[in-house]
Protein backbone atom coordinates (compact mmCIF):
# COMPACT_ATOMS: atom_id res chain seq x y z
CA UNK A 1 0.00 0.00 0.00
CA UNK A 2 1.47 3.58 -0.82
CA UNK A 3 1.05 6.13 0.49
CA UNK A 4 -1.53 8.24 -0.90
CA UNK A 5 -3.76 5.17 -0.43
CA UNK A 6 -2.73 5.09 3.56
CA UNK A 7 -3.93 8.18 3.44
CA UNK A 8 -7.07 7.44 1.88
CA UNK A 9 -8.24 4.79 4.52
CA UNK A 10 -7.14 6.76 7.52
CA UNK A 11 -8.43 10.08 6.58
CA UNK A 12 -11.88 10.41 5.74
CA UNK A 13 -11.20 13.87 4.55
CA UNK A 14 -14.42 13.37 2.19
CA UNK A 15 -16.99 12.39 4.98
CA UNK A 16 -18.48 14.18 7.57
CA UNK A 17 -18.45 13.10 11.16
CA UNK A 18 -21.84 10.70 10.81
CA UNK A 19 -20.47 9.13 7.72
CA UNK A 20 -21.76 11.30 5.03
CA UNK A 21 -20.18 12.60 1.81
CA UNK A 22 -19.34 15.90 2.06
CA UNK A 23 -16.49 16.04 -0.66
CA UNK A 24 -16.36 13.15 -3.34
CA UNK A 25 -12.93 12.39 -3.76
CA UNK A 26 -12.25 8.84 -4.50
CA UNK A 27 -14.68 5.63 -4.21
CA UNK A 28 -12.16 3.92 -2.28
CA UNK A 29 -12.91 3.96 1.75
CA UNK A 30 -16.41 4.19 1.43
CA UNK A 31 -18.52 1.45 2.35
CA UNK A 32 -20.94 -0.28 0.27
CA UNK A 33 -24.07 1.04 2.08
CA UNK A 34 -22.89 4.51 1.10
CA UNK A 35 -22.44 3.71 -2.37
CA UNK A 36 -25.58 1.92 -2.78
CA UNK A 37 -27.14 5.27 -1.34
CA UNK A 38 -25.45 7.26 -4.27
CA UNK A 39 -27.28 4.80 -6.68
CA UNK A 40 -30.18 4.79 -5.17
CA UNK A 41 -30.58 8.97 -5.53
CA UNK A 42 -29.04 9.19 -8.63
CA UNK A 43 -31.86 6.07 -9.50
CA UNK A 44 -34.64 8.75 -7.65
CA UNK A 45 -33.46 11.60 -10.16
CA UNK A 46 -33.72 9.96 -13.52
CA UNK A 47 -36.86 10.44 -13.62
CA UNK A 48 -36.14 14.40 -13.08
CA UNK A 49 -34.31 13.97 -16.33
CA UNK A 50 -37.54 12.83 -18.36
CA UNK A 51 -39.87 15.30 -17.14
CA UNK A 52 -41.02 18.75 -19.22
CA UNK A 53 -39.45 20.78 -17.20
CA UNK A 54 -36.20 19.16 -16.42
CA UNK A 55 -35.14 21.29 -12.77
CA UNK A 56 -35.35 20.41 -9.29
CA UNK A 57 -34.54 23.49 -6.72
CA UNK A 58 -32.03 21.37 -4.76
CA UNK A 59 -29.06 23.67 -4.98
CA UNK A 60 -30.89 26.55 -5.67
CA UNK A 61 -28.88 29.62 -5.43
CA UNK A 62 -25.78 27.77 -4.82
CA UNK A 63 -22.96 28.60 -7.62
CA UNK A 64 -20.72 25.92 -9.13
CA UNK A 65 -17.47 26.04 -10.32
CA UNK A 66 -16.45 23.88 -12.94
CA UNK A 67 -12.70 23.66 -12.81
CA UNK A 68 -11.05 21.91 -15.96
CA UNK A 69 -7.23 22.00 -16.17
CA UNK A 70 -7.58 19.29 -18.45
CA UNK A 71 -9.61 18.97 -21.66
CA UNK A 72 -13.61 17.20 -21.41
CA UNK A 73 -16.61 17.55 -23.43
CA UNK A 74 -18.73 14.80 -21.81
CA UNK A 75 -17.89 14.94 -18.48
CA UNK A 76 -17.64 18.68 -17.88
CA UNK A 77 -20.62 19.33 -19.90
CA UNK A 78 -22.62 16.61 -17.65
CA UNK A 79 -21.46 18.15 -14.54
CA UNK A 80 -22.97 21.14 -16.10
CA UNK A 81 -26.00 19.82 -16.81
CA UNK A 82 -26.57 17.90 -14.05
CA UNK A 83 -25.71 21.23 -12.12
CA UNK A 84 -28.50 23.24 -13.91
CA UNK A 85 -30.78 20.59 -13.14
CA UNK A 86 -30.52 21.12 -9.54
CA UNK A 87 -30.95 24.57 -10.24
CA UNK A 88 -27.50 25.93 -9.43
CA UNK A 89 -25.45 28.90 -11.66
CA UNK A 90 -22.27 27.19 -12.98
CA UNK A 91 -19.63 28.70 -14.05
CA UNK A 92 -17.18 26.94 -16.16
CA UNK A 93 -13.49 27.79 -16.45
CA UNK A 94 -11.01 26.41 -18.65
CA UNK A 95 -7.57 26.61 -16.93
CA UNK A 96 -5.45 25.78 -19.71
CA UNK A 97 -6.64 29.14 -21.53
CA UNK A 98 -6.99 31.22 -18.32
CA UNK A 99 -5.16 32.58 -15.05
CA UNK A 100 -2.45 29.78 -14.86
CA UNK A 101 -0.81 31.41 -17.85
CA UNK A 102 -0.47 34.58 -16.34
CA UNK A 103 1.36 33.36 -13.41
CA UNK A 104 -1.28 32.75 -10.89
CA UNK A 105 -0.51 29.89 -8.74
CA UNK A 106 -3.69 27.70 -7.87
CA UNK A 107 -4.21 28.84 -3.93
CA UNK A 108 -4.35 32.10 -5.05
CA UNK A 109 -6.95 31.08 -8.24
CA UNK A 110 -8.99 29.28 -5.58
CA UNK A 111 -8.88 32.26 -2.83
CA UNK A 112 -10.63 34.66 -5.34
CA UNK A 113 -13.06 31.91 -6.13
CA UNK A 114 -13.98 31.46 -3.13
CA UNK A 115 -14.52 35.44 -2.82
CA UNK A 116 -16.66 35.09 -5.45
CA UNK A 117 -19.28 32.96 -2.50
CA UNK A 118 -18.86 29.81 -4.70
CA UNK A 119 -20.04 26.65 -2.92
CA UNK A 120 -18.66 23.60 -4.92
CA UNK A 121 -15.84 22.61 -7.24
CA UNK A 122 -15.71 20.40 -9.73
CA UNK A 123 -12.16 19.93 -10.46
CA UNK A 124 -10.10 17.78 -13.15
CA UNK A 125 -6.86 17.68 -13.21
CA UNK A 126 -3.70 15.51 -15.09
CA UNK A 127 -2.15 15.31 -11.92
CA UNK A 128 -3.17 12.74 -9.23
CA UNK A 129 -4.50 13.83 -5.87
CA UNK A 130 -5.37 17.29 -7.22
CA UNK A 131 -8.47 17.51 -5.84
CA UNK A 132 -7.78 15.93 -2.50
CA UNK A 133 -5.34 19.05 -2.41
CA UNK A 134 -7.74 21.26 -2.71
CA UNK A 135 -9.95 19.83 -0.58
CA UNK A 136 -7.68 19.61 2.11
CA UNK A 137 -7.41 23.77 1.78
CA UNK A 138 -10.67 24.61 1.01
CA UNK A 139 -12.77 26.90 2.76
CA UNK A 140 -14.80 24.94 5.16
CA UNK A 141 -18.29 24.68 3.46
CA UNK A 142 -17.29 24.47 -0.12
CA UNK A 143 -18.00 20.84 -1.46
CA UNK A 144 -15.20 19.29 -3.79
CA UNK A 145 -16.05 16.90 -6.35
CA UNK A 146 -13.19 15.10 -8.61
CA UNK A 147 -13.81 14.88 -12.11
CA UNK A 148 -10.84 12.75 -12.82
CA UNK A 149 -6.97 13.28 -11.20
CA UNK A 150 -4.51 11.87 -13.00
CA UNK A 151 -3.92 8.31 -13.33
CA UNK A 152 -5.47 7.93 -9.86
CA UNK A 153 -9.60 8.10 -9.45
CA UNK A 154 -12.36 9.41 -11.90
CA UNK A 155 -14.96 8.30 -8.99
CA UNK A 156 -18.18 9.40 -11.25
CA UNK A 157 -17.71 7.67 -14.09
CA UNK A 158 -17.21 4.56 -11.96
CA UNK A 159 -20.65 5.35 -10.11
CA UNK A 160 -22.41 5.55 -13.56
CA UNK A 161 -21.11 2.29 -14.42
CA UNK A 162 -22.11 0.83 -11.71
CA UNK A 163 -26.00 2.56 -11.81
CA UNK A 164 -25.77 1.37 -15.51
CA UNK A 165 -24.44 -2.31 -14.46
CA UNK A 166 -27.57 -1.96 -12.02
CA UNK A 167 -30.60 -1.39 -14.32
CA UNK A 168 -29.60 -4.44 -16.92
CA UNK A 169 -28.16 -6.68 -14.23
CA UNK A 170 -30.26 -5.64 -11.12
CA UNK A 171 -27.67 -6.62 -9.07
CA UNK A 172 -23.62 -6.87 -8.00
CA UNK A 173 -23.44 -10.49 -6.85
CA UNK A 174 -22.39 -13.37 -8.67
CA UNK A 175 -21.51 -10.64 -11.68
CA UNK A 176 -18.61 -11.34 -13.27
CA UNK A 177 -16.96 -8.38 -14.96
CA UNK A 178 -14.51 -7.93 -17.65
CA UNK A 179 -11.99 -4.60 -18.03
CA UNK A 180 -10.63 -4.46 -21.50
CA UNK A 181 -7.52 -2.29 -22.67
CA UNK A 182 -5.68 0.43 -21.10
CA UNK A 183 -5.59 -0.32 -17.47
CA UNK A 184 -2.15 1.73 -16.73
CA UNK A 185 -3.11 4.89 -17.74
CA UNK A 186 -7.00 4.73 -16.76
CA UNK A 187 -8.56 6.63 -13.47
CA UNK A 188 -12.04 5.05 -14.99
CA UNK A 189 -10.43 1.60 -14.70
CA UNK A 190 -9.03 2.05 -10.84
CA UNK A 191 -12.18 3.42 -9.43
CA UNK A 192 -14.17 0.90 -11.41
CA UNK A 193 -12.43 -1.98 -9.84
CA UNK A 194 -12.95 -0.67 -6.20
CA UNK A 195 -16.36 -0.17 -6.95
CA UNK A 196 -17.16 -3.05 -8.12
CA UNK A 197 -15.06 -5.17 -5.37
CA UNK A 198 -17.06 -2.99 -2.95
CA UNK A 199 -20.55 -3.31 -4.14
CA UNK A 200 -19.55 -7.22 -4.10
CA UNK A 201 -19.24 -8.54 -7.71
CA UNK A 202 -18.12 -12.53 -7.95
CA UNK A 203 -14.74 -11.49 -9.87
CA UNK A 204 -13.38 -8.50 -11.75
CA UNK A 205 -11.11 -9.52 -14.54
CA UNK A 206 -8.51 -7.26 -16.18
CA UNK A 207 -7.46 -8.15 -19.64
CA UNK A 208 -4.50 -6.08 -21.32
CA UNK A 209 -1.01 -6.60 -22.67
CA UNK A 210 1.66 -6.15 -19.76
CA UNK A 211 2.82 -3.33 -21.08
CA UNK A 212 -0.48 -1.06 -20.26
CA UNK A 213 -0.96 -3.37 -16.76
CA UNK A 214 0.20 -1.25 -13.74
CA UNK A 215 2.56 -3.45 -11.45
CA UNK A 216 0.84 -5.37 -8.92
CA UNK A 217 -2.46 -4.53 -10.88
CA UNK A 218 -3.67 -7.75 -8.83
CA UNK A 219 -3.48 -6.42 -4.94
CA UNK A 220 -6.36 -4.57 -6.38
CA UNK A 221 -8.45 -7.94 -6.40
CA UNK A 222 -8.47 -8.99 -10.15
CA UNK A 223 -7.50 -11.67 -12.45
CA UNK A 224 -5.12 -10.84 -14.92
CA UNK A 225 -5.80 -12.35 -18.34
CA UNK A 226 -3.29 -11.34 -21.23
CA UNK A 227 -5.18 -13.16 -23.92
CA UNK A 228 -8.58 -11.54 -24.46
CA UNK A 229 -10.43 -14.23 -25.68
CA UNK A 230 -9.57 -16.42 -22.41
CA UNK A 231 -10.82 -13.61 -20.10
CA UNK A 232 -14.17 -12.70 -22.00
CA UNK A 233 -15.00 -16.38 -21.57
CA UNK A 234 -18.61 -16.28 -19.30
CA UNK A 235 -18.51 -12.71 -18.42
CA UNK A 236 -21.55 -10.60 -17.69
CA UNK A 237 -20.58 -7.20 -18.09
CA UNK A 238 -17.11 -5.96 -21.05
CA UNK A 239 -15.90 -2.52 -20.11
CA UNK A 240 -14.06 -1.44 -22.77
CA UNK A 241 -11.44 0.93 -22.25
CA UNK A 242 -9.51 3.86 -24.61
CA UNK A 243 -6.69 3.84 -25.49
CA UNK A 244 -4.67 6.33 -23.69
CA UNK A 245 -2.79 8.23 -27.06
CA UNK A 246 -2.17 11.21 -25.32
CA UNK A 247 -1.13 9.91 -21.93
CA UNK A 248 1.93 7.28 -23.70
CA UNK A 249 5.17 8.43 -23.74
CA UNK A 250 6.92 5.15 -24.21
CA UNK A 251 6.80 2.40 -26.87
CA UNK A 252 3.84 0.92 -24.92
CA UNK A 253 2.39 -0.92 -28.12
CA UNK A 254 4.08 -2.16 -31.70
CA UNK A 255 0.81 -0.17 -33.52
CA UNK A 256 -3.06 0.33 -33.17
CA UNK A 257 -3.72 -1.93 -35.63
CA UNK A 258 -1.79 -4.80 -34.01
CA UNK A 259 -3.58 -3.50 -30.70
CA UNK A 260 -6.71 -4.16 -32.49
CA UNK A 261 -6.01 -7.51 -33.59
CA UNK A 262 -5.29 -9.09 -30.15
CA UNK A 263 -7.70 -6.47 -28.11
CA UNK A 264 -10.11 -5.30 -29.98
CA UNK A 265 -13.87 -5.85 -29.14
CA UNK A 266 -15.09 -7.30 -32.23
CA UNK A 267 -18.55 -9.60 -32.54
CA UNK A 268 -17.30 -12.56 -32.39
CA UNK A 269 -15.07 -12.19 -29.35
CA UNK A 270 -18.08 -10.51 -27.71
CA UNK A 271 -19.82 -13.75 -28.64
CA UNK A 272 -17.51 -15.89 -26.15
CA UNK A 273 -19.00 -13.78 -23.16
CA UNK A 274 -22.35 -15.08 -21.72
CA UNK A 275 -25.72 -14.25 -24.41
CA UNK A 276 -26.86 -11.40 -21.79
CA UNK A 277 -23.79 -9.46 -21.12
CA UNK A 278 -23.46 -6.00 -21.52
CA UNK A 279 -21.03 -3.56 -23.66
CA UNK A 280 -19.98 -0.44 -21.72
CA UNK A 281 -17.35 2.02 -22.73
CA UNK A 282 -16.70 5.30 -20.90
CA UNK A 283 -16.25 7.70 -24.19
CA UNK A 284 -15.04 8.89 -26.39
CA UNK A 285 -15.14 5.75 -28.35
CA UNK A 286 -12.15 5.09 -31.02
CA UNK A 287 -14.00 2.93 -33.53
CA UNK A 288 -11.86 0.30 -35.07
CA UNK A 289 -9.10 0.66 -32.36
CA UNK A 290 -10.55 -0.70 -28.99
CA UNK A 291 -14.00 -1.81 -30.48
CA UNK A 292 -15.75 -2.86 -33.52
CA UNK A 293 -17.97 -0.36 -35.18
CA UNK A 294 -20.50 -2.99 -35.06
CA UNK A 295 -20.54 -3.99 -31.28
CA UNK A 296 -20.51 -0.06 -30.35
CA UNK A 297 -23.93 0.16 -31.83
CA UNK A 298 -25.03 -3.44 -31.08
CA UNK A 299 -27.95 -3.78 -28.45
CA UNK A 300 -26.42 -4.73 -26.10
CA UNK A 301 -23.99 -1.83 -26.07
CA UNK A 302 -25.44 0.58 -23.46
CA UNK A 303 -22.93 3.64 -24.32
CA UNK A 304 -25.42 5.32 -24.38
CA UNK A 305 -27.97 4.93 -21.30
CA UNK A 306 -23.83 5.26 -19.33
CA UNK A 307 -24.16 9.06 -20.87
CA UNK A 308 -27.87 9.87 -19.35
CA UNK A 309 -27.00 8.00 -16.28
CA UNK A 310 -23.88 10.41 -15.66
CA UNK A 311 -26.32 12.97 -15.42
CA UNK A 312 -27.94 10.95 -12.61
CA UNK A 313 -24.86 10.09 -10.58
CA UNK A 314 -23.64 13.57 -11.08
CA UNK A 315 -26.89 15.29 -9.53
CA UNK A 316 -27.07 12.87 -6.77
CA UNK A 317 -23.28 13.32 -5.23
CA UNK A 318 -23.39 17.32 -5.90
CA UNK A 319 -26.51 17.14 -3.45
CA UNK A 320 -25.26 14.63 -1.54
CA UNK A 321 -22.09 16.39 -0.57
CA UNK A 322 -23.88 19.62 -0.46
CA UNK A 323 -26.16 18.33 2.27
CA UNK A 324 -22.70 16.90 3.99
CA UNK A 325 -21.16 20.72 3.73
CA UNK A 326 -24.76 21.54 5.80
CA UNK A 327 -24.19 19.16 8.31
CA UNK A 328 -21.01 19.74 8.67
CA UNK A 329 -21.96 23.81 9.00
CA UNK A 330 -24.79 23.32 11.27
CA UNK A 331 -22.47 21.04 13.81
CA UNK A 332 -19.79 24.00 13.69
CA UNK A 333 -22.97 26.43 14.68
CA UNK A 334 -23.99 24.09 17.38
CA UNK A 335 -20.53 23.61 19.22
CA UNK A 336 -19.68 27.60 18.81
CA UNK A 337 -23.08 27.81 20.75
CA UNK A 338 -21.93 25.87 23.20
CA UNK A 339 -18.54 27.97 23.33
CA UNK A 340 -15.90 25.72 22.23
CA UNK A 341 -14.66 26.22 18.93
CA UNK A 342 -11.62 24.26 17.37
CA UNK B 1 -57.34 7.15 16.67
CA UNK B 2 -55.50 3.84 17.25
CA UNK B 3 -57.71 1.48 15.95
CA UNK B 4 -58.14 1.45 11.99
CA UNK B 5 -61.88 1.36 12.46
CA UNK B 6 -61.21 4.49 13.45
CA UNK B 7 -58.90 6.12 10.68
CA UNK B 8 -61.59 3.54 8.46
CA UNK B 9 -64.80 5.32 8.68
CA UNK B 10 -62.90 9.19 8.43
CA UNK B 11 -61.23 7.68 4.85
CA UNK B 12 -65.21 6.80 4.25
CA UNK B 13 -66.23 10.13 4.57
CA UNK B 14 -63.64 11.24 3.11
CA UNK B 15 -64.73 9.34 0.04
CA UNK B 16 -68.59 10.30 0.38
CA UNK B 17 -66.93 14.34 0.45
CA UNK B 18 -65.03 14.23 -2.17
CA UNK B 19 -67.49 12.30 -4.47
CA UNK B 20 -69.89 15.37 -3.49
CA UNK B 21 -67.24 17.65 -4.02
CA UNK B 22 -66.72 16.06 -7.68
CA UNK B 23 -70.33 16.63 -8.77
CA UNK B 24 -71.06 20.37 -7.50
CA UNK B 25 -67.77 21.57 -8.91
CA UNK B 26 -68.53 19.39 -12.09
CA UNK B 27 -65.13 18.03 -12.33
CA UNK B 28 -64.78 14.86 -14.68
CA UNK B 29 -61.01 14.81 -16.02
CA UNK B 30 -59.38 14.04 -12.73
CA UNK B 31 -56.50 12.32 -11.39
CA UNK B 32 -55.18 11.31 -7.77
CA UNK B 33 -51.72 12.08 -7.00
CA UNK B 34 -50.65 10.89 -3.61
CA UNK B 35 -47.76 12.73 -1.48
CA UNK B 36 -45.31 9.87 -0.52
CA UNK B 37 -45.80 7.45 1.95
CA UNK B 38 -49.00 8.72 4.12
CA UNK B 39 -50.63 10.38 1.21
CA UNK B 40 -50.56 7.66 -1.08
CA UNK B 41 -52.19 5.37 1.30
CA UNK B 42 -54.34 7.55 1.59
CA UNK B 43 -55.61 7.73 -2.03
CA UNK B 44 -55.32 4.10 -2.16
CA UNK B 45 -58.18 3.47 0.25
CA UNK B 46 -59.94 6.07 -1.23
CA UNK B 47 -59.74 4.92 -5.10
CA UNK B 48 -60.85 1.52 -3.66
CA UNK B 49 -63.99 3.19 -2.25
CA UNK B 50 -64.84 5.00 -5.73
CA UNK B 51 -64.32 2.20 -7.81
CA UNK B 52 -61.76 3.79 -9.59
CA UNK B 53 -58.78 1.55 -11.38
CA UNK B 54 -57.23 4.47 -12.72
CA UNK B 55 -53.55 4.50 -12.37
CA UNK B 56 -52.71 6.51 -9.07
CA UNK B 57 -49.57 9.12 -9.07
CA UNK B 58 -46.93 9.41 -6.28
CA UNK B 59 -44.91 12.28 -5.18
CA UNK B 60 -41.77 12.20 -3.38
CA UNK B 61 -41.15 15.88 -2.29
CA UNK B 62 -37.27 15.23 -1.23
CA UNK B 63 -35.99 17.17 -4.24
CA UNK B 64 -38.64 20.22 -2.91
CA UNK B 65 -38.27 20.73 0.24
CA UNK B 66 -37.49 24.17 1.86
CA UNK B 67 -35.36 22.70 4.82
CA UNK B 68 -32.58 21.16 2.41
CA UNK B 69 -30.16 23.91 3.64
CA UNK B 70 -31.11 23.17 6.98
CA UNK B 71 -31.46 19.45 7.15
CA UNK B 72 -30.04 18.62 3.90
CA UNK B 73 -31.08 16.07 1.69
CA UNK B 74 -33.51 12.47 3.02
CA UNK B 75 -31.10 9.47 2.41
CA UNK B 76 -34.16 7.76 1.43
CA UNK B 77 -35.07 9.01 -1.86
CA UNK B 78 -37.74 7.41 -3.72
CA UNK B 79 -38.68 8.19 -7.58
CA UNK B 80 -41.89 10.41 -8.10
CA UNK B 81 -44.21 8.96 -10.31
CA UNK B 82 -46.90 10.74 -12.85
CA UNK B 83 -48.16 7.92 -15.17
CA UNK B 84 -50.69 10.83 -16.58
CA UNK B 85 -50.25 14.20 -17.98
CA UNK B 86 -51.01 16.56 -15.83
CA UNK B 87 -51.45 19.55 -18.45
CA UNK B 88 -55.12 20.50 -18.52
CA UNK B 89 -55.98 18.06 -15.84
CA UNK B 90 -57.82 18.25 -12.13
CA UNK B 91 -55.43 17.13 -9.45
CA UNK B 92 -56.77 15.64 -6.33
CA UNK B 93 -53.62 15.61 -4.14
CA UNK B 94 -53.95 13.33 -0.88
CA UNK B 95 -51.57 13.80 2.09
CA UNK B 96 -52.11 11.89 5.49
CA UNK B 97 -51.46 14.99 7.88
CA UNK B 98 -51.53 18.88 7.05
CA UNK B 99 -49.70 20.85 9.69
CA UNK B 100 -47.93 23.54 8.67
CA UNK B 101 -48.54 23.28 4.61
CA UNK B 102 -44.90 23.53 3.93
CA UNK B 103 -45.11 19.38 2.09
CA UNK B 104 -48.18 20.40 -0.22
CA UNK B 105 -46.19 23.72 -1.22
CA UNK B 106 -43.39 21.36 -1.99
CA UNK B 107 -45.69 19.23 -3.77
CA UNK B 108 -47.64 21.62 -5.11
CA UNK B 109 -44.04 23.24 -6.77
CA UNK B 110 -43.21 19.30 -8.66
CA UNK B 111 -46.25 19.16 -9.64
CA UNK B 112 -46.21 22.77 -11.65
CA UNK B 113 -42.73 21.04 -12.93
CA UNK B 114 -44.83 18.23 -14.88
CA UNK B 115 -46.78 21.05 -16.42
CA UNK B 116 -50.32 23.32 -15.85
CA UNK B 117 -52.94 21.47 -14.16
CA UNK B 118 -56.65 22.94 -14.46
CA UNK B 119 -56.89 22.91 -10.94
CA UNK B 120 -55.83 21.08 -7.39
CA UNK B 121 -57.86 20.04 -4.70
CA UNK B 122 -56.37 18.91 -1.78
CA UNK B 123 -57.82 16.06 0.52
CA UNK B 124 -55.83 15.00 4.01
CA UNK B 125 -57.26 12.40 6.67
CA UNK B 126 -56.39 15.15 9.79
CA UNK B 127 -55.49 18.33 9.62
CA UNK B 128 -53.66 19.88 12.98
CA UNK B 129 -54.31 23.27 11.83
CA UNK B 130 -50.84 24.93 12.28
CA UNK B 131 -51.03 26.71 9.26
CA UNK B 132 -47.57 28.65 8.44
CA UNK B 133 -48.82 29.46 4.71
CA UNK B 134 -51.82 29.83 3.34
CA UNK B 135 -53.25 26.68 2.35
CA UNK B 136 -56.54 25.37 3.74
CA UNK B 137 -57.81 21.57 2.05
CA UNK B 138 -60.97 21.17 0.44
CA UNK B 139 -61.50 17.97 1.93
CA UNK B 140 -60.61 16.67 5.69
CA UNK B 141 -61.04 13.50 7.25
CA UNK B 142 -60.87 15.10 10.59
CA UNK B 143 -59.67 18.22 12.77
CA UNK B 144 -57.38 17.86 15.31
CA UNK B 145 -55.26 19.48 17.79
CA UNK B 146 -52.17 18.28 18.93
CA UNK B 147 -50.28 19.30 22.52
CA UNK B 148 -46.76 21.32 21.75
CA UNK B 149 -43.76 19.03 20.91
CA UNK B 150 -45.84 16.37 19.53
CA UNK B 151 -46.64 15.14 16.16
CA UNK B 152 -49.58 12.56 14.59
CA UNK B 153 -48.11 9.90 12.08
CA UNK B 154 -49.96 7.39 9.60
CA UNK B 155 -48.78 3.93 9.95
CA UNK B 156 -49.75 1.32 7.69
CA UNK B 157 -49.81 0.39 4.73
CA UNK B 158 -52.34 -2.17 5.71
CA UNK B 159 -54.70 -1.43 8.60
CA UNK B 160 -54.26 2.62 8.89
CA UNK B 161 -53.79 3.75 11.89
CA UNK B 162 -52.38 7.10 13.88
CA UNK B 163 -49.91 7.31 16.21
CA UNK B 164 -49.23 10.33 18.34
CA UNK B 165 -45.58 11.04 18.62
CA UNK B 166 -42.82 13.45 20.37
CA UNK B 167 -42.15 15.91 17.42
CA UNK B 168 -38.42 15.15 17.88
CA UNK B 169 -38.75 11.32 17.03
Amino acid sequence: MNMSQDREKNNPLQLTRTGQLKHFLTVSGLSKELLTEILDTADSLIEVGERNIKKVPLLRGKTVVNLFFEASTRTRSTFELAAKRLSADVLNLNINTSATSKGESLSDMLRNLEAMASDMFVVRHSQSGASHFIAESVTPGVAIINAGDGWHAHPTQAMLDMLTIRQNKGKFEGLKVAIIGDILHSRVARSQIRALNTLGVKEVRVIAPNTLLPIHVESLGVTVFNDIEEGLKGTDVVIMLRLQKERMNGALLPSEQEYYQLYGLTKKRLSLANKDAIVMHPGPINRGVEIESEVADCPQSVILDQVTNGIAIRMAVMSMAMSGQTEEKNALIERSKEGNII
Amino acid sequence: MHDPQAVQALLNSMARNLEKYLKEKDIQDFEFVGIKTGGVWVAKSIQKQLNSDKSLGELDISFYRDDFTQIGLNPKVTPSNLPFETEGKHIILFDDVLMSGRTVRAAMNELFDYGRPASITLAVLVDIGMPELPITPQIVGANLSLQKGKRIKLSGPENLHLRILDAEL
